[in-house]
């Protein structure tokens, strides 16, 4: 006979989330720094599948954890922004929105679901000079429960993010020159990779949200372009 | 934000269908019963391949029935970095369709991370004008015409569409809308394929004049208002657009020509 038992919704909450984390843990880190010419994003990423994409305009995603999982969730970015842009007009589609949505369906996703999403994601808007009310940055985070934060400057999602916050809120410094802030995001993930083989240009995946381009705003830097700025 | 929406292809067109019908217009049942002579239609639109790549252009009047609809309709839209669409027939249901493939193609890029090879977005198109039978049965035609440099063969390329979606890749030139027939008569002696960009804008322009002057709701440059045809160029590093006052001088040397032969003094 199978015996009925109790288990407070704390200790569901706690397991969840103690499973999430490993999950996350397990992969490496991603951050974003904001510079000079805009939004620099970074991932230590040797393969081809990208833990950074182009939401819209001037909208960024970048996501830690599980492959399927958080591009997954980038692809409902995408719809969503699409969507919106169609419904209204491309400065209706704004990050804060997003990070909204994204942080009711992961939140309800961690309440609903047995298994909790073993992710964290990070959503950058661009400032536009040419928009009245629109010239300034935006970073939120999104964690596996749902929980949004939004940050200045800097951000960092993934295991070793506390230890990387800690280490980018001393070495951060605003508008700082776009190849200061590669270095500076490179050093940040030699850090988490702690021995690892080094993180150079071969293994860096780096995006960029470029202030002053028209449109869409978002570029993927070659490897050429990363190994110029890293100064290699 | 969905976790739950039904699509889960590429396709921003296919997306709306299953999750958002209450954004995709019904163009057929809207057309149905509907006076079209009441209904503006963009008129002339040419594209032909020269030297670097290929020129897109079309004329900037949209005509219902006999009276002007408007003046400063455009009519050639990039629908990304190296392609082109321009449209004619009814203006709504067209700019709508315009719209939608850049979308598309904007849509596909970055939910595959890779954009469409320039044939796909050259099909695209033929399933989006094939989806729009219904409506273009009911006189909402729209028969656009698409260009872009293909970066894979460095080579610019160009395909006409007719009302069945059916695609013709084109070799050398073609026109589309009311006055796409005589502008179509203008390239056939004027166009050859090594011309530079300046003989491609008189080419251009010379084409859309000769519609205009032909067809009474195609519109030829107006000096008064100081309104141009656009004159697109699409080439390896992009699309780039012809200023107003390199195409009001192109036409002014085309009336003081024309003028001349006419016997009379330019001046």
């Amino acid at each position: 006979m199978s015996m009925p038992f109790y288990v407070s919704p704390e200790q569901v909450m706690a397991d969840k989330a103690e499973f999430a984390r490993k999950g996350i843990a397990r992969g490496k880190s991603s951050l974003v720094i904001a510079c000079d010419v805009g939004i620099v994003m970074m991932a230590e990423n040797p393969s081809s599948l990208q833990k950074i994409g182009e939401i819209y305009d001037r909208i960024a995603f970048a996501g830690v954890g599980k492959f399927s999982e958080f591009d997954q969730l980038r692809k409902i970015g995408v719809r969503f922004a699409d969507t919106k842009g169609y419904a209204y007009s491309r400065d209706d589609v704004r990050g804060r929105s997003l990070a909204n949505a994204y942080s009711q369906a992961v939140g309800d996703a961690f309440t609903q679901q047995m298994k909790p999403l073993e992710i964290a994601i990070v959503v950058a808007e661009v400032g536009d000079d040419s928009l009245i009310g629109h010239e300034n940055n935006a970073i939120y985070r999104v964690q596996f429960d749902g929980s949004i934060s939004d940050h200045e400057g800097y951000c960092v999602i993934g295991g070793d993010a506390d230890d990387l916050m800690d280490f980018l809120r001393t070495e951060y410094r605003p508008d700082m020159p776009l190849g200061d802030a590669v270095r500076l995001g490179r050093s940040a993930l030699q850090r988490a990779a702690d021995g690892e083989p080094s993180v150079g240009a071969e293994n860096l995946e780096v995006c960029l949200l470029e202030r002053d381009r028209s449109g869409r705003k978002f570029v993927r830097l070659a490897s050429d372009r990363i190994r110029e700025l890293l100064g290699e | 934000m969905r976790f739950d929406a039904k699509y889960r292809g590429a396709s921003f067109a296919e997306l709306l269908d299953v999750d958002y019908p209450y954004l995709r217009p019904d163009w057929a049942e809207l057309a149905a019963g509907l006076d079209l002579t009441q209904v503006p239609h963009g008129t002339t639109v040419l594209g032909f391949k020269y030297n670097d790549g290929v020129v897109i252009a079309g004329d900037r009047l949209a005509t219902a029935g006999h009276r002007v609809a408007a003046r400063h309709m455009e009519k050639v839209y990039a629908t990304d970095d190296h392609s082109l669409i321009a449209i004619a027939g009814a203006a709504g249901p067209a700019i709508e369709m315009a719209r939608l493939m850049r979308i598309e193609l904007e849509h596909y890029e970055k939910i595959e991370g890779e954009p469409l090879e320039l044939e796909g977005k050259a099909n695209k198109l033929s399933q989006m004008i094939r989806q729009n039978m219904p409506a273009a049965m009911q006189g909402f035609m729209v028969v656009p015409l698409f260009a872009g440099y293909d970066l894979r063969r460095h080579v610019g390329r160009l395909w006409g569409y007719d009302m069945t979606g059916g695609r013709y890749e084109e070799l050398d030139y073609e026109a589309t809308g009311s006055g796409g027939l005589y502008a179509k008569e203008s390239l056939k002696k004027a166009h050859k394929k090594d011309a530079t960009r300046e003989e491609s804008l008189a080419m251009a322009v010379t084409a859309l004049v000769d519609a205009s002057d032909e067809d009474r709701a195609t519109g030829g440059p107006d000096l008064v208002r100081g309104i141009f045809p656009i004159v697109n160029f699409c080439t390896r590093t992009g699309i780039d657009r012809a200023t107003e006052s390199e195409i009001e001088q192109v036409y002014r040397t085309l009336v003081a020509d024309r003028t001349i032969r006419n016997g009379r003094d330019a001046r």
